[in-house]
């Protein structure tokens, strides 16, 4: 391994891979900033620069890019809560109230931190675990995979503010409802389209997000624009504060992203997983781990509550890598675009690749601790002017949110009927959002329902229609447990309360 | 009887969820899947009956904590001309063009929202749109439909 190493490095650290890595992350950044612009669109656009490069040096520069969109995705999060992708959906629950309290400097700057610790520490794990971790994930089986979408989408109980477990649950219906428009995988019957075409692909992530956030922030802005009690009257988005981080808050990180990147690598690992399910999982399990003070914070500007999914998003990037080195399974949708770069040198991944290219497997490992490097070297200066984007006074805000929101939608497809749609859905989830229907729930719930179906079809096929599948497999049984846990948890939380 | 808006939804979820559910069993499958244990209609159909049972319950449990919304200070009548313009946007975006409806969308948005600084306006409209055009259209090279612009030759 020493060897493997030092090949990595020696590829690694020549000037030309440091340049790429530099420039990967800084356009990675830019674009993901740009709502509706996230790491796979950003990846799939150096797909042909890449070509010009060997494989080692292309690889490394998508990583860049991929980490660096991962990082710019958190910052429109935080800033104008408007995810690009749904791997920093979560960043955006304590990261945008903590930048409406004025507070968005000390907000990017524990982004900032949280994931270069978070990619640093799943470096080091990849680095030792990766051979153990791939043969794990080949034992999930499919009743293990649906066991762990009903533990994820269980976890937004998690989510939920006294009392709006049921409305969170209703959130989860309403966006497995919406994931079930369109085709379906395996027979391609169309399924709640009502003969029209434009709904047969079914309804693309970035449009129920740009709607259901985006949109629907800018909307809800408006409309409790003379509202008294609202918030958006009273802070100022104008402050950017500190990006310094205080010794408490500090302390609270320190305990938060050890335990964070572990659930972040080891869902990463799991193929088809990634960060999403990491993020939302980190910052279930950290509501629950923290104390009963700390807990009330979450939501409207916790430290442990941004901390959480930035360091495990991150984690899973690199923990996402696992399986499509060593198995040649991607472990999420960019890593899936990497494999097909991949594919595109001429290198089939596989156990085998580090024995028969081990400078592109290794390289890719030390690069992605470089990366982080130079993320934070790049991003932590840039912070003030990155903020700037809060010095937009409202009027002008607003329909910008609304103009990056359409265009997001207008340039993915050139299509009137996914605008008209958008905006349906965020006119919806505005009303939803004026009484507290949680937005976070509908959202993992529609990024993982197509997987949801999949696996359960499998599950059931396998057992001829019989739902033994659940209790078969220890694997399975412990998770659905743990699933049990957590709502007896919730519920016995509820009635102590009263 | 003071009924409550979230019921109100809660009931509005029940009765789109046994909408949802009717439509599930109508889905049209191959003869040969009809008794599979598992065909395009058994998650939908699943998914009905998990609406039905939340949003039933949220209707039959006491609400725990009711919200209350002040609708004399909502601002509907902003928002919804905000929603109109972005309709009129949507549905002439492909026709006009990228940058003729987005300058105007924009321009428009801020006169509505009580913006009167005509100049700044100007500059956030129709230069910033140019230049993001430039950096989508020039630099990502990603293709940006614009019969207008095609129509005067600035675009190929």
């Amino acid at each position: 391994m020493i060897e493997g190493i030092l090949i990595g490095l020696t590829t690694a650290l020549t000037l030309q891979n440091i340049l790429m890595v530099m420039v990967g992350c800084f356009f990675g950044t830019i674009i993901g900033m740009l709502p509706g612009l996230g790491p796979m669109t950003a990846i799939a656009l150096m797909i042909p620069i890449t070509y010009g490069f060997d494989p080692a040096t292309g690889l490394i520069l998508m990583a860049g890019v991929y980490y660096g969109a991962v990082f710019g995705g958190s910052t429109s999060s935080i800033l104008l809560n408007a995810p690009g992708v749904p791997g920093t959906v979560a960043t955006s629950f304590d990261g945008y109230p903590m930048a409406q309290q004025g507070k968005a400097g000390k907000a990017l700057a524990i982004a900032a931190w949280s994931s270069f610790a978070g990619g640093t520490l799943s470096a080091i794990y990849l680095l030792f675990m990766a051979p153990s971790l791939s043969k794990v994930s080949l034992s999930f089986r499919s009743p293990d995979y649906f066991a762990l979408m009903i533990l994820g989408l269980t976890a937004i109980a998690a989510f939920s503010s006294k009392g709006q477990f049921l409305k969170a649950m209703m959130m989860v219906v309403l966006g497995l409802m919406l994931a079930s428009v369109g085709q379906d995988s395996l027979s391609d019957i169309t399924r709640f389209t009502f003969n029209n075409m434009n709904l047969t692909d079914g309804i693309s992530f970035v449009l129920v997000v740009m709607a259901t956030f985006a949109m629907s922030e800018a909307l809800t802005i408006i409309l409790k624009r003379n509202d008294p009690t609202s918030a958006a009257k009273q802070v100022s988005l104008t402050e950017l504060g500190s990006i310094k981080i205080n010794k408490e808050e500090r302390t609270k990180m320190y305990k938060t992203i050890p335990r964070s990147s572990i659930i972040g690598f080891l869902i990463g690992v799991l193929p088809g997983a990634g960060a999403t399910i990491a993020s939302f999982l980190a910052y279930g399990m950290e509501r629950n781990v923290v104390n009963d003070e700390e807990k009330e914070k979450f939501g409207k500007g916790s430290v442990n509550g941004l901390s959480a999914p930035e360091t495990a998003n991150n984690a899973a990037c690199s923990g996402s890598f696992v399986p499509m080195l060593t198995l040649g399974i991607p472990g999420s949708g960019t890593t899936a675009v990497m494999l097909g770069a991949l594919l595109g040198f001429g290198v089939q991944p596989g156990p085998r690749l580090y024995m028969t290219n081990p400078e592109i497997f290794w390289s890719i490992i030390m690069s992605m601790y470089i990366g982080m490097v130079i993320l934070l070297i790049l991003n932590l200066p840039l912070i003030p002017y990155i903020a700037r984007i809060l010095a937009v006074p409202k009027n002008y805000l607003i329909p910008l949110i609304l103009f990056f929101s359409v265009t997001g939608i207008y340039v993915m497809s050139f299509n009137n009927f996914d605008i008209y749609l958008m905006i349906g859905i965020a006119v919806v989830a505005t009303f939803l959002r004026l009484y507290d229907f949680p937005m976070p729930p509908l959202i993992l719930a529609f990024v993982l329902g197509g997987l949801m179906e999949e696996n359960l079809r499998r599950s059931l096929l396998l057992s001829n229609g019989s739902w033994e599948f659940l209790w078969d497999r220890t694997l399975t049984l412990c998770i659905l447990l743990t699933t049990i846990l957590i709502v007896v948890w919730h519920f016995y939380k509820s009635i102590i309360r009263k | 009887m003071n009924i409550n808006t979230t019921k109100i939804i809660s009931l509005l979820f029940f009765i789109f969820s046994a909408f949802y559910l009717y439509t599930a069993y109508q889905i049209q499958v191959f003869a040969f899947d009809e008794n599979a244990p598992f065909n395009a209609r058994t998650f939908p159909i699943y998914l009905g009956y998990a609406g039905l049972f939340f949003s039933g319950l949220k209707l039959v449990l006491p609400e725990p904590n009711t919200i209350k919304v002040d609708h004399k200070n909502l601002e509907y009548k902003k928002t919804a001309i905000l929603i109109v313009i972005a309709i009129i946007y949507g549905a002439t975006i492909l026709k006009v063009g990228y940058f003729l409806t987005t300058s105007l969308f924009l321009f428009s948005s801020y006169y509505f929202l009580g913006e009167r600084r005509w100049v700044l306006m100007f500059l956030l409209s129709f230069p910033f749109v140019a230049a993001f055009m430039y950096l989508l259209h020039g630099i990502l090279d990603i293709y940006l439909r614009d019969p207008f612009l095609q129509s005067i030759g600035v675009m190929g």
